[in-house]
């Protein structure tokens, strides 16, 4: 069966205007009739309760933290794009498309990423204007810096916490709102369920973390800001709270989920020191502007680095992509350093680690320049390596850190059930099987602030206020379904923690549906996760009670729907038959090991439709139209 | 290595709370302190005990979750700095504290943040809500989506915008409260306010948001600043007293 997404007619530079045109509003007096239920305060989150409640809707946001400005999208380091062009480097909107289309390996809608780029100027002026405060010039003026995977320098930061501050402006415009009376916040809730009746998105069930209750909460639109699902890998960088619940439960009640085996390993992680490990740490990949990556050419070759020659290095990226060399896409980084590591090459304990080497930067630029330009960064490596980068190359390692995979989502945001909408990493819709850096917190904003106010606004507009009654028997139902499984987490009793089960699944995935794929693994990793579920639900251990803060018994709901969810990324991966982006099947290559796409028979976005848990899941596809960008073999040589 | 923890557990706001002692052994140097309290809870959920409810969740120093007294100080933050003579070592939040600055046999007592501002929830987890209420109050540019002038209209000189970043870094994590003797939380306050206030774009509210953010800090309970500078010294993100002071004349010409 084939998807519509709604893309509306016309070139593709008008077609945004064209859309919010076309789309119906609701006139001011009205709006304060309608409510909305926001899920997740991170980027996309924030701004679209904030932009929403500033139109005059009520918004209700939801959030399992303690505080709205805990979300994820406060881990960003590096930057946020724009095509505002100000180095005069030859930067436009057409070139930000263009490359975002390309880094995205060419499985992302053109007329969604073309409204990226178009709005991504707008996007700067309010975060200036919020106060965030950006790197600037001497002049005055605002800073950029280049970013792996472009040429022009188009990336717009706040030293190395460029999430931070533009969450925090997010979040203060939001707590704006609240002062005004406009939104409502819920904060450590937790939404487990989505409330579809009569065709359309109702409402959520949420359980509180401090008191155990869980309620019903309706209203004329639900919109989930939830993030990504890294974190089903159990070693990445997400957040350790990070998870697939609030999407994956959608899906269950009819929202498609696409391209879910698109998961971005990025390349410059601290490696994993040791058997505890509880989550990776990312380190900026701006890192990559000056710092230089290396292996020894000999395997197993164990001298400390300032041993080994240059003669004896292999600076594999700069030898295999000399235009790009240490700026290389992110997913094109990572598998080179698998490589090399495969080849018995790697660094550090295990021989999972590559260099990234600051000596001849620091010769050129001087220690200061770089301590300027990353001491904080080279600081955090210290702290958790106690290795001083100033003196020896830091190690580093690819983890998984972002999924381009996620709900599936028309031009309007909205998703297959009517009335839920899906915004920032929670949906599939701009980066294809790829993201560019400096491109998670443009999509964020750009959803939150720009796009979901205007179609959600839209959807509103054909229908009248609903109220907030949870009286339909759908809300009693599923509020049901979701103290059943509580209690049958906590009835289990089982001899294995949480944790154990995670990693376990954490492990097999890694291996599996990591970096390189292949049917084989696919198929052992398929045949694996249902009976290591099936030992979970009989043999996890949840103390406590649902009565109060039972964090063991959190874990638990949202390993559980990873391991569901697991089957599905490993599913949609055996099913894509090519390599592109972060998805790479080892039988799709060239013969110099580079990623073999297959547009002839995989141009297409792949929906998957919950059926039921004995069966297996509907493909539902949208083919992929490139009219503005031709298709070409991604090359960064 | 191995080492024993001193945590405080307590099943509730109501409950008085008590310490508890356990043991930690063959961990090494390399985990970070959230993960030996993971490895801890690990071994108390496979003796039937309930793990050690603590708030974290980036475990990278910037989602200010992590909260905790260790051996006293908040974030143990000073004994990663004590150690600092081998290299650039920062000031850390709770999540970036590594085992490598304890000693094998050392005896660690953990404790919530103590504030009456900050009521206990469950063993380390408070209630740090009052700091969102301050924010409410007005810690905003108040500026609608769409309003925004372009960005390169407005220049703002390079001193003054890492400044205001200085003061933007924080994390609002509440460890200056857990160290102020008063439990004050000025620095928060006052990073929020100096922020703002030094950038051309706050100017409009200048003086009502000094007013209406120290007008919600007071009503929530927390102290008033004597000059200690422990809030300093604890803070995650380096955060200057300066900045107190910086907020003391906003709040000052916002009532003459």
């Amino acid at each position: 069966m084939s998807l519509d997404g709604k893309v509306p007619p016309g070139p593709l530079p008008d077609k945004w205007d064209s859309c919010k045109r076309r789309l119906k509003s609701v006139a001011p007096a009205d709006r304060p009739k309608y409510r909305v239920i926001v899920v997740g305060t991170g980027l996309a989150g924030a701004s679209a309760a904030a932009t929403l409640a500033e139109q005059g809707f009520r918004v209700d946001a939801f959030f399992y933290h303690d505080s709205a400005r805990r979300a994820h999208s406060i881990a960003a380091q590096g930057g946020i794009n724009a095509a505002k062009n100000y180095p005069k480097d030859g930067d436009s909107v057409e070139r930000l498309f263009t490359d975002t289309i390309k880094g995205g390996d060419f499985r992302a809608r053109e007329a969604n990423v073309y409204r990226l780029a178009q709005i991504s100027n707008a996007i700067i002026d309010q975060c200036a204007a919020q106060g965030v405060p950006f790197a600037r010039e001497y002049d005055g003026l605002l800073a950029n810096r280049s970013f792996g995977g472009v040429k022009v320098r188009r990336t717009f930061y706040a030293r190395g916490q460029t999430g931070q501050q533009l969450l925090l402006g997010a979040y203060q415009a939001m707590m704006r709102q609240v002062d005004a009376g406009g939104v409502t916040l819920h904060p450590r809730a937790e939404m487990l369920d989505l409330v579809v009746a009569d065709g359309a998105a109702k409402g959520i069930v949420v359980r509180d973390l401090l008191t155990g209750a869980c309620t019903a909460h309706a209203a004329d639109a639900v919109v989930l800001a939830t993030g990504g699902y890294a974190n089903v890998y159990f070693l990445s960088t997400n957040a350790k709270a990070c998870n697939v619940t609030a999407t994956y439960r959608a899906y269950r009640r009819g929202a498609y989920f696409a391209n879910p085996c698109y998961t971005q390993i990025h390349p410059t992680c601290i490696p994993v020191a040791s058997p505890h490990q509880s989550k990776l740490t990312l380190m900026s990949e701006s890192l990559r502007n000056d710092g230089r990556i290396w292996v020894p050419k000999k395997t197993g070759d164990r001298r400390p680095p300032a041993e080994i020659p240059d003669a004896e290095r292999d600076y594999y990226l700069e030898r295999k992509y000399p235009s790009y060399g240490n700026l290389a896409p992110r997913d094109i980084a990572s598998r080179a350093a698998k490589e090399v590591c495969d080849e018995g090459r790697g660094v550090g304990p295990g021989g999972q680690g590559v260099y990234l080497d600051f000596a001849d930067a620091i010769k050129k630029l001087g220690r200061k320049v770089i301590e300027e330009r990353y001491g904080n960064l080279f600081a955090m490596y210290h702290e958790i390596t106690g290795e001083d980068a100033y003196q020896t190359p830091m190690r580093i390692y690819p983890a998984p850190h972002y999924t381009m995979g996620g709900l599936w989502v028309d031009y309007n945001l909205m998703s297959t059930v009517p009335g839920l909408f899906v915004i920032g990493e929670a949906n599939f819709s701009d980066h294809g099987a790829n993201r560019l850096g400096a491109s998670a917190l443009m999509q964020g904003l750009a959803d939150g602030y720009f796009i979901l106010p205007f179609t959600l606004a839209g959807y509103l507009a054909e229908r009248a206020p609903q109220g907030s009654g949870t009286g339909h028997a759908a809300f009693g139902a599923v509020s049901r379904d979701v103290q059943q499984r509580t209690q049958r987490l906590l009835g289990a009793r089982g001899s294995r923690t949480v944790d154990e089960f995670h990693r376990e699944l954490g492990t097999l995935l890694w291996d599996q549906c990591g970096m390189a794929r292949s049917a084989e693994g696919l198929k052992t990793a398929l045949g694996r996760i249902p009976a290591l579920r099936e030992e979970f639900w009989k043999g996890v251990n949840v103390l406590g009670s649902d009565q109060d803060l039972n964090q063991a018994l959190e874990k638990a709901g949202r390993v559980a729907d990873f391991f569901d969810f697991a089957e599905l990324m490993c599913r949609d991966a055996l099913h894509r038959e090519e390599s592109c982006g972060g998805h790479f099947r080892v039988e799709h290559q060239t013969p110099d090991g580079e990623a073999k796409r297959n547009d002839a028979q995989c141009g297409y976005v792949a929906a998957w439709q919950f059926t039921a848990d004995s069966q297996a899941p509907l493909l539902h596809k949208e083919p992929l139209a490139f009219e503005a960008v031709p298709l070409t073999v991604r090359s960064y040589k | 290595m191995r080492l024993t923890l001193r945590v405080w557990r307590q099943k509730s706001a109501a409950d008085p709370g008590r310490f508890e002692t356990y043991e930690a052994k063959e961990i090494g140097p390399d985990l970070s302190f959230l993960e030996l309290l993971d490895v801890v809870n690990e071994d108390l959920q496979r003796r039937g005990i309930e793990p050690i409810a603590f708030d974290h969740d980036c475990r990278e120093g910037i989602c200010g979750s992590c909260a905790m007294m260790i051996n006293g100080c908040a974030h143990g933050s000073r004994l990663a700095s004590r150690d600092s003579r081998d290299g650039p070592e920062p000031a850390v939040a709770t999540c970036q504290l590594y085992l490598r600055h304890f000693k094998d046999g050392d005896v660690i007592t953990i404790e919530p943040w103590r504030a009456k501002a900050f009521p206990v929830v469950k063993d380390l987890v408070v209630n740090r809500s009052a700091f969102d209420r301050i924010i409410t109050a007005g810690g905003y540019v108040s500026v609608n989506t769409g309003e925004a002038p372009e960005a390169n209209s407005i220049p703002v000189p390079k001193q003054r915008a890492d400044e205001a970043m200085d003061a933007a870094a924080c994390i609002g994590c509440g460890a200056c409260v857990a160290a102020c003797p008063n439990a004050s939380a000025m620095l928060f306050v006052a990073a929020k306010i100096s922020h703002l206030a030094m950038l051309p774009q706050g100017q409009a509210e200048r003086a009502k948001r000094a007013l209406s953010m120290v007008e919600q800090m007071d009503k929530e309970g927390f102290g008033n600043c004597t000059n200690h500078y422990e809030c300093m010294t604890a803070c995650p993100k380096e955060i200057h007293v300066k900045v107190i002071a910086h907020m003391n004349r906003e709040y000052l010409a916002g009532r003459i």
